[in-house]
């Protein structure tokens, strides 16, 4: 398994090109550097080290770098103490991290493949969720931060390339945050770690070295639960989230040459999530399709369609459009015909903008 | 398989066969002097240390010829057992131990009844394990961190919580620190340094590593102490836990009460290891087996543990052999899968409350009298805070929604706006002591 995790960091990313003219609507107050989005982690977690000295990151092969390099210079500048290799062993990386934060610290811990959560699942459904709540507000977890990359990445097949985001999303007393850039990646990441409540951080492992943008050098967050509209438009709102993003946005300016103006969403944090955003965009333009890489059924594209059926019934349009991946395992070879291409999310803007 | 092969009148041919070829490899040449001689071959360095080789096809036995022995100091009639080395316990320290066990049975028997009687919807015995729950909490320092299973209420009773506490949390009144959120006996007090209570099983172990890890970066002089069962040892979360604290190398007593029953699976059923001690040594953790029905080994197998957890920084096994001498829980009726006279033995002539008080009779510091005394005041504050409590009302709803989050988020807000106007227009399909 690990020769696996490992390959899987080291191999060559498919082209996927970035767009940098997503516009940030909080804008950096400096310029910064041009950055990849695992080096935007990196410095946040430097960052985070730096200005709080009860934070520790740890996870497996954190120590020398992480297979995705996130890690990277950390326990050399901040020392073996508080940055380390634990065991293999994701329920123990979740369970030493909850205990680490009940006493205090800020513990992010690494998951290193989404794909990979699952033996910790019982750790962050069970105890890190409900930590606060069954102590009656005597005890939280609320230092934990669990990172952990999810996502196609173009050959990850079965067990690289997961988006579990949806199970978690079902777990009151989590947040859930998925990062679409560089510079969005360090802020909410900050933000996540100094929250008072255990988060689960999902990277978009595609975008690891591909998405380049101007990063803020300084210490900034971004909000929790609030999402950002990143392009205006009048006949339909997108709403998705992480690399999803990327696609939706090559479909707007494939749609704008068929004269339709589309609203994009970043929903950034999936729970608790801004249903009040969404929900004044829809009634502005009357659409919605919802478009993320995890099978669609039991997907959190459910949950928003739903939500904004119960709020926006009589300004709708047409039905609400989803615009995901299948339902089956993620497929190696078939990877292009699973994945919510930009194709399939222009067809999908068309069929709902003329339904 | 025999344990020690190579004895050459084992039945299976593998064996023999396999000793004439290593004899017959040494005619072709090789003497035994010449391999000693060449250390390179006799020696692999490998991580971890050197590594002896050996052209001997030798297994691992499956298990130790003789079973890990068991620490005791008290013998069946509560006398020390001469030569054995403990650390003498202060009288007061000792009397106070003896009230706290008869406390807890007194609570045990009190709950038990109401629950029986419906005033309260679930309940958890330490029947047969009061000197694993006393005794260990006596060894400990109030610094040191406590993460629970759920039969361990003792050590919160040791570290203060008091009658009236434990009566609230069982009611789910609005006092109850846990504000009735969760099942009884699911205590949990920051102020004592013990964790709440959750009713899965083993999670709370790998918690106590994180704990420990916390107290050694801190520079404290305090230990994390977890506790668990028997069926407990066999959920990966022990396996991740003594991996994680012996790689880690932090101050954390992970304590197994082997009482014989996870439920109603027997150890039989649960490991075909020597029980849970004598899996430390796997990890590279140091541990002891001891009496968990004899207080003064159960107390001075912690003491030691923690001097060793804190000042040597390094991890530690105590595993008690006991026996849940009552039923799992309310909910369980354990004469259906184990026999009468085993539960009657172990509740009378293994009983470590009464063990334990012909110690301290034989010290000349107890009697009959302070007995009948102590059991009566705590029978009867106990009755008084059980009545107290079930007349105080129930948390308000509100505290429904909080907790969840630091604080309260808008779908929350939504949901509790909408449930409270249901609760308008249907009172009555709600219980009308939560103050709405």
């Amino acid at each position: 398994m690990m020769a696996l995790r490992r390959a899987g960091g080291r191999l060559l990313i498919p082209k996927r090109a970035f767009s940098t003219s997503l516009e940030s609507v909080e804008k950096p107050q400096k310029d910064g550097k041009m950055l990849n989005l695992f080096s935007a982690i990196n410095q946040a977690l430097h960052i985070a080290l730096e200005t709080d000295p009860r934070a520790y990151v740890f996870g497996e092969d954190v120590g020398f770098g992480g297979v995705f390099r996130c890690t990277t210079g950390l326990a050399d500048r901040f020392g073996r103490n508080r940055v380390f290799n634990t065991p293999l062993c994701e329920q123990g990386i979740a369970g030493f991290a909850i205990g680490l934060a009940a006493m205090g610290n800020r513990a992010i811990a690494e998951i290193q493949f989404a794909d990979y959560i699952y033996p910790a699942f019982d750790q962050i459904v069970n105890e890190a969720a409900k930590f606060r709540y069954r102590s009656g507000g005597q005890f939280n977890c609320g230092g934990l931060t669990i990172r952990s990359p999810y996502g196609a990445v173009g050959h990850g097949g079965h067990y690289h390339s997961q988006s579990p985001e949806a199970f978690f999303c079902h777990v009151p007393g989590l947040k859930v945050v998925i990062p679409r850039s560089p510079r969005q990646a360090k802020g909410l990441l900050l933000a996540c770690i100094r929250d008072p409540n255990p988060v689960v951080f999902f990277e978009p492992k595609w975008l690891y070295r591909l998405a380049v943008e101007e990063v803020p050098e300084e210490d900034y967050m971004l909000p929790l639960s609030q999402a950002e509209v990143i392009r205006q438009g009048n006949d339909i709102t997108l709403v998705g989230w992480g690399a999803q993003l990327q696609v939706l946005e090559h479909a707007c300016d494939a749609a704008a040459k068929d004269g339709i103006s589309c609203e994009l969403i970043d929903l950034r944090t999936l729970i608790p999530w801004d249903k009040e955003t969404v929900e004044a965009s829809v009634r502005k333009t009357g659409r919605l399709l919802v478009s993320h890489e995890a099978p669609v059924t039991g997907g959190f594209g459910a949950e928003i369609s739903s939500s904004i059926i119960e709020r926006c019934f009589l300004r709708l349009e047409a039905p609400v459009a989803r615009v995901c991946g299948l339902d089956t395992p993620f497929p190696l070879v078939y990877e292009p015909f699973y994945m919510p291409t930009q194709n399939k999310v222009l067809d999908a803007i068309k069929a709902t903008v003329n339904y | 398989m025999a344990p020690s092969c190579g004895t050459g009148n084992h039945p299976s041919s593998l064996i023999p066969r396999l000793f004439i070829r290593r004899l017959g490899s040494i005619k072709a040449g090789e003497s035994l002097s010449q391999e000693c001689d060449d250390s390179n071959f006799q020696v692999l360095d490998f991580p971890g240390g050197k590594v002896n080789f050996s052209s001997e096809l030798r297994f691992l036995s499956e298990s130790p010829l003789e079973r890990i022995s068991c620490y005791r100091v008290l013998d069946d009639y509560g006398q020390i057992i001469s030569a054995s080395n403990f650390q003498q316990v202060r009288k007061e320290i000792a009397l106070k131990m003896y009230s706290d066990m008869v406390t807890l049975q007194t609570m045990d028997t009190i709950f038990y009844e109401a629950q029986r009687q419906g005033r309260i919807s679930f309940y958890v015995t330490t029947i047969g394990e009061e000197a694993i729950n006393i005794a260990s909490a006596a060894a400990l320092s109030i610094d040191d961190i406590v993460i629970p299973q759920y039969r361990e209420p003792g050590v919160l009773l040791w570290r203060g919580f008091t009658l009236q506490e434990f009566a609230n949390h069982n009611f789910g009144n609005k006092y109850d620190s846990g504000k009735g959120r969760q099942m009884p006996v699911h205590y949990g007090c920051n102020k004592l340094n013990y964790f709440t209570v959750s009713s899965t099983i083993a999670t709370q172990i790998p918690h106590a590593v994180g704990v420990a890890f916390a107290l050694k970066m801190d520079k404290k002089n305090a230990c994390a102490i977890t506790y668990f069962g028997d069926g407990g040892t066999s959920e990966g979360d022990f396996h991740a836990a003594l991996n994680f604290a012996a790689v880690m190398e932090v101050p954390v007593i992970f304590f197994c009460r082997n009482n014989g029953w996870a439920i109603s699976t027997p150890t039989t059923e649960q490991f075909r290891s020597d029980g849970a001690v004598i899996r430390g040594q796997a990890y590279g953790i140091r541990s002891i087996r001891v009496d968990g029905n004899d207080a003064l080994a159960v107390y001075n197998a912690v003491h030691a543990a923690r001097e060793m957890a804190i000042s040597e920084c390094r991890p530690i096994l105590v595993e008690a052999l006991t026996y849940r001498a009552g039923h799992h829980s309310t909910s369980d009726d354990s004469t259906k899968y184990r026999p009468l006279d085993e539960i009657e033995h172990w509740r009378t002539a293994r009983d470590p409350v009464s063990r334990y008080r012909k110690w301290i009779e034989g010290n000349g510091w107890w009697n009959d009298e302070v007995e009948l005394n102590l059991r009566s005041n705590v029978r009867k504050e106990l009755l008084q805070a059980i009545q107290a409590a079930e007349k105080t009302e129930k948390p308000a709803l509100a505290e429904l929604f909080t907790d969840v989050y630091d604080q309260v988020p808008s779908n929350l807000r939504e949901q509790e706006k909408l449930l409270r106007e249901t609760i308008k227009e249907h009172p009555g399909d709600y219980p009308p002591d939560v103050p709405v």
